[in-house]
């Protein structure tokens, strides 16, 4: 089932949680949606199930509208970050109670059952069918909401942060175990996230989102290599932010040329965004950026190492192997073999959530609040 | 993996060491609380009444003034706990699910029985219920429907007394239902009707029977209130409890302590029995 929302909109306490976001999700795709908080992506969620009457725009599941139908309706299989098990239900009851709801085409009993240990065997809780949920741990219980999901075969699937509240262990097992059960259903499915490791391994597409909009929909390759926006760049993986200057299709650094692909940025002052991978250490006396190293930390095989460089003394972070000696306080010269810039007045994600802090933290405590129950 | 039984018998154990200290002294204080309170001035009664010899208790509880009395107590505070129930449920329903003005007052205003002098619940009830009250006029001239010092009237008192009871007992459990498990129901198909039957009430239902349980109780004891809307007359609108009065004032205290046994034995079997009917809801539902 293709799932589309054109030119969605939402507001909740004058704050747009949406903002006009149209998205086309292909029948049998895994696709996440990523975000900080507040960023729209649970709303998003639940206007697609219907949990949420959008402001404005439609949502089409093929080509049929949905503005006009009902929850029950749309056959959706939705899974909250905290479960929602029926507490006074066994394993078996849960998972067997959409089927039981249906008017039209209700399973006798006796498949009902058939279907339920079915799904019991594909989620991998055999044998505790007669259990109830406040006797199996939390990963258990979260396979038991998937498999209570998947019952009622529905034409998409939606999962709010499906991992959130299990501890790091569970959650990756999950993870991979989630991809093979959507490999072997094959149902179009829609997940929210706040973590970037967990999208960008488990999604065939990324919808990063910000403010209500969707900022870039891509590949997790795409995502990561060619981020659309400083937005992005800055909250997926590692980033180091310093002011350059365009000018003539060359970035320069305190008049020092960057060996940089820019495209057609306007000349003037501009934003360059660097991986901790887009720098290295010059040690063969080339030229380079000369920089005073701030702080060094072992991240594994690597030195995560912090220089200031320029006459602002802006902070580059880079990995450097870690037999080679680094001390504080050492000069170093670093050249820069990668990193996108990015024109002025666009910021990424620390400079927006640091203004955003100072100004009005308390709207942005409300607006979460409000925004990602 | 091999199918797991539920939790096997569970053995009792004296309790030595706990991670909660202080067990026995805060079980040794609950007894002697208890015993100070309760128990010692019941167990007084018993002795009480235990004088007359089983030929005169006897006497006494099958008396049909007396056995009327008992009938029309226990029969009345039934029926006001089942309609208490019932809309004390709706009460706390609408005060959870639902903001609207004034709701706050309401709220308030539903522990009003609770703080009321009995006896002045009783005259204001009967004023407006009595045969030329406001209501009382209505009710009997177009539905012919007497309920000023009538039974009707014992059940209306003991329904004013006992609503506090289910709506408090039932909106904390309430307001924790997550919003969550009725969308999932919803997304899986199930209407408002279903959901409510399904989801809801099997997670609100040992709440419902306590507060049943202390609405009835409530009533059984209940006699400021109704002395003032019952007409009390033998046969017919007279009361358990204040047949107890009567015969203290006629310092026939034996057979006021036999009448009290009675309702007493009554009442604790009736408890009881709401008591398993929770326990047995709650393990059924899962609750634990």
């Amino acid at each position: 089932m293709q799932v589309r929302t054109v030119n969605i909109s939402k507001r909740y306490a004058g704050l747009a949680a949406l903002d006009d976001v149209s998205l086309t999700v292909q029948p049998g795709e895994l696709v996440a949606l990523l975000g900080p908080s507040g960023s729209g992506k649970t709303t998003l969620l639940r206007t697609i199930a219907g949990l949420e009457p959008p402001d404005a725009g439609t949502v089409y599941f093929n080509d049929r509208d949905l503005s006009d139908s009902r929850i029950q309706d749309r056959g959706v299989g939705f899974v909250f970050q905290h479960y929602a098990l029926f507490k006074h239900m066994r394993v078996m009851d849960n998972i067997a109670f959409g089927l039981r709801a249906r008017r039209k085409n209700k399973p006798r009993e006796d498949e009902i059952k058939r279907r339920v240990l079915e799904l019991l065997d594909l989620v991998q809780l055999s044998g505790l069918e007669r259990r109830f949920p406040a006797q199996l741990s939390g990963g258990q219980r979260q396979r038991v909401a998937l498999a209570r999901a998947l019952a009622i075969e529905p034409s998409v699937l939606l999962l709010d942060e499906p991992f959130g509240a299990l501890d790091a262990r569970v959650r990756k097992d999950l993870r991979r175990w989630l991809r093979e059960i959507h490999d072997r259903t094959g149902h179009t499915t829609l997940f929210v996230t706040h973590d970037q490791e967990e999208a960008l391994e488990l999604a065939d597409r990324v919808v990063v989102m910000n403010k209500g909009k969707i900022e870039q929909s891509a590949t997790p390759d795409e995502i990561y290599d060619t981020p659309a926006t400083p937005f992005v760049f800055s909250f997926i993986g590692e980033s180091s932010v310093i002011p350059v200057q365009v000018g003539n299709g060359r970035a320069t650094l305190d008049e020092r040329l960057l060996d940089l692909e820019i495209g057609a940025l306007p000349d003037g002052p501009a934003q360059l965004y660097l991986r901790p991978e887009d720098v290295t250490m010059v040690t063969d006396g080339g030229p380079g950026i000369p920089g005073l190293v701030v702080s060094t930390r072992r991240i594994g095989g690597m030195r995560r190492v912090t220089i200031e460089c320029g006459l602002a003394r802006h902070r580059i972070e880079f990995d450097a192997l870690a037999e080679v000696p680094i001390n504080n306080s050492q000069r170093l010269t670093i050249r820069v073999i990668g990193g996108r810039v990015y024109g002025a007045g666009a910021e990424g994600y620390e400079t927006e959530r640091l203004a955003a802090s100072a100004t009005s933290d308390f709207k942005w405590a409300k607006a979460e609040g409000w925004l990602d129950r | 993996m091999t199918a797991t039984a539920p939790d096997g018998a569970r053995s009792f154990r004296w309790r030595r060491r706990s991670v909660l200290p202080g067990f026995g002294l805060s079980l040794g204080y609950t007894i002697v609380y208890l015993s100070l309170v309760v128990l010692i001035p019941l167990a007084g009664l018993g002795i009480r009444s235990a004088s007359l010899g089983w030929t005169q208790f006897w006497a006494i509880a099958f008396d049909p003034r007396v056995v009327q009395a008992l009938q029309l107590s226990f029969g009345a505070a039934l029926a006001a706990a089942v309609i208490n129930t019932v809309f004390g449920v709706l009460v706390a329903w609408v005060l959870v699910r639902y903001r609207f003005p004034g709701r706050r007052w309401l709220d308030a205003a539903v522990d009003l029985p609770f703080a009321l002098p009995t006896a002045v619940a009783g005259i204001a009830l009967a004023t407006l219920y009595a045969p030329n009250g406001p209501f009382g006029a209505i009710l009997d001239h177009w539905f012919g429907i007497k309920v000023g010092f009538t039974p009707l009237g014992v059940v209306m008192a003991l329904i004013f007394v006992g609503l506090p009871f289910v709506v408090r007992t039932v909106q904390p459990v309430l307001e924790e239902i997550d919003r969550e498990t009725e969308e999932v129901a919803a997304t899986l198909g199930a209407r408002r009707w279903r959901t409510i039957t399904r989801v809801i009430f099997p997670a609100l239902l040992p709440a419902i029977l306590t507060g049943f349980a202390l609405s009835f109780a409530r009533g059984v004891g209940e006699y400021g209130s109704v002395i003032f809307i019952a007409s009390n007359l033998p046969f017919q609108s007279e009361i358990a409890p204040l047949l107890i009065v009567i015969k203290l004032e006629e310092n026939n205290y034996a057979g006021a302590t036999a009448i009290a046994t009675i309702m007493l034995v009554i009442s604790f079997a009736m408890l009881f029995v709401i008591n398993l009917l929770q326990a047995w809801s709650r393990k059924w539902f899962g609750h634990e």
